[in-house]
């Protein structure tokens, strides 16, 4: 459930960032998590509950685009979309492969008040 | 607040104990170093601590009191009438785990600096962490120390383990946390002495999944599965191989009663990542250790 420990980070950034902006509060946020990036969204969306009570996240509203995962073979160069980290390349079968997206682990915007 | 780290709110329900001493977890490491600042004032002006701690309050104050003019008279318009008016967006772009990943850094910049080698081992709970580690410790007696942080959510008993071999060791644990951090090794570290040219063997919470996204600012990460487990484990937990460099195969001292497909196993593994690194081995009978230990040792050199 290290979910709970990502919310928490994301509580973290958003105190700072209000602090820093002499807000109120957040009114939304943006999140960008990468397919691949070990968040499972349901867990997430379990954790965000707990985490946002009694911060300035606690009346935000969350978006959250997940990034699909983009790898390029490293020996026919071809790029394709992978699922799993185990996925073989479409065309030539090797696994030896570069991700190119899919980790992202990003606080994109907040709105503040 | 925690000076060392910027770490904004210690988690109370993380300890660190040292086998052997006294548990001084109701001080945070962070408190001690805030006593350790005032008894230095206080010995080089007797008398005139409180001086100083005026000085340094009224200097805290004005401050802030800078930044709350500037404060105030945005709040003020923002809350009086018009919220939706003073709307900003903050485009951040920042990396959630900036933190963990900045505190690791670090830690990796003072094991270099050391010429420490701290490896991260990583694996599901009962695939032989803590037997592999006291072996390893009983074969490299000849080679540079080691040292050892424990990682588990209750108890000391893997770290009465590894005191019992003679290394030093301290425990963490995370209480409800599923995975140690960077955070936790910064101050597991600063209570036992890793002395120059050691390695650090770091025994993560057994947990295939967690830990994986968690930088420690380990030289190499250490993947233990154990034949007594499924051959697909690194296809059911693809992250954490992913994020390793080496992969241990542990109890093939059981090979003959089970029928897990070795090949198999490290065929799967290399799907998820070519690169893996492999060492069959048997922490119990000792076969295959040798070839961990001379890897070991040829990494400090």
């Amino acid at each position: 459930m290290h979910e709970l420990s990502i919310a928490m980070s994301i509580v973290d950034i958003a105190e700072q960032e209000v602090k820093k902006n002499n807000a109120a509060e957040v009114i939304e946020i943006e999140l960008e998590i990468g397919k691949l990036s070990g968040i499972e969204p349901y867990a997430l969306d379990f954790a965000w509950d707990q985490a946002i009570l009694k911060t300035v996240l606690e009346h935000a509203k969350r978006k959250t685009r997940y990034i699909e995962a983009m790898a390029k073979c490293q020996d026919c160069g071809n790029e394709f979309e992978i699922d799993n980290f185990y996925d073989e390349c479409p065309s030539c079968q090797s696994y030896m492969k570069e991700l190119l997206s899919g980790k992202e682990l990003r606080v994109k915007s907040l709105t503040v008040i | 607040m925690c000076s060392t780290c910027g770490c904004g709110q210690p988690d109370d329900h993380v300890k660190i104990v040292v086998p052997g001493e006294k548990d001084i977890n109701k001080g945070q490491p962070d408190h001690g170093h805030d006593h350790t600042h005032s008894h230095t004032d206080d010995h080089n002006h007797h008398g005139h601590s409180h001086d100083h701690h005026d000085h340094t309050h009224s200097d805290q104050h004005g401050h802030n009191h800078d930044h709350h003019n500037h404060d105030h008279h945005h709040d003020h318009v923002g809350q009086d009438h018009t919220h939706s008016h003073d709307n900003r967006q903050l485009n951040l772009e920042q990396d959630i785990l900036y933190k963990n990943n900045l505190l690791a850094e670090r830690n990796r910049g003072y094991f270099e600096a050391k010429n420490i080698l701290a490896l991260n081992l990583v694996s599901s709970p009962g695939s032989g962490k803590t037997t592999f580690l006291e072996k390893t410790i009983q074969l490299f007696k000849d080679g540079p120390e080691m040292a050892v942080i424990e990682g588990d959510q209750q108890t000391s008993n893997d770290a009465n383990r590894i005191a019992a071999t003679g290394a030093k060791v301290v425990q963490i644990n995370t209480g409800k946390g599923c995975h140690l951090d960077a955070h936790m090794v910064l101050h597991a570290i600063q209570r036992i002495e890793v002395n120059n040219n050691s390695i650090l063997m770091i025994e993560n919470v057994g947990n295939l999944v967690c830990p994986s996204m968690f930088d420690l600012g380990e030289k190499q990460r250490v993947v233990i599965m154990s034949v007594t487990e499924g051959e697909d484990k690194p296809l059911k937990y693809p992250d954490m191989f992913m994020s390793s460099q080496i992969c241990v195969i542990n109890k093939i001292d059981l090979l003959p009663y089970l029928e897990f497909d070795l090949e198999k196993a490290k065929d799967y593994a290399m799907r998820v990542n070519p690169k893996l690194k492999f060492f069959e081995v048997s922490a119990t009978s000792g076969e295959g250790m040798d070839k961990w230990i001379d890897w070991l040792l040829a990494q400090t050199q």
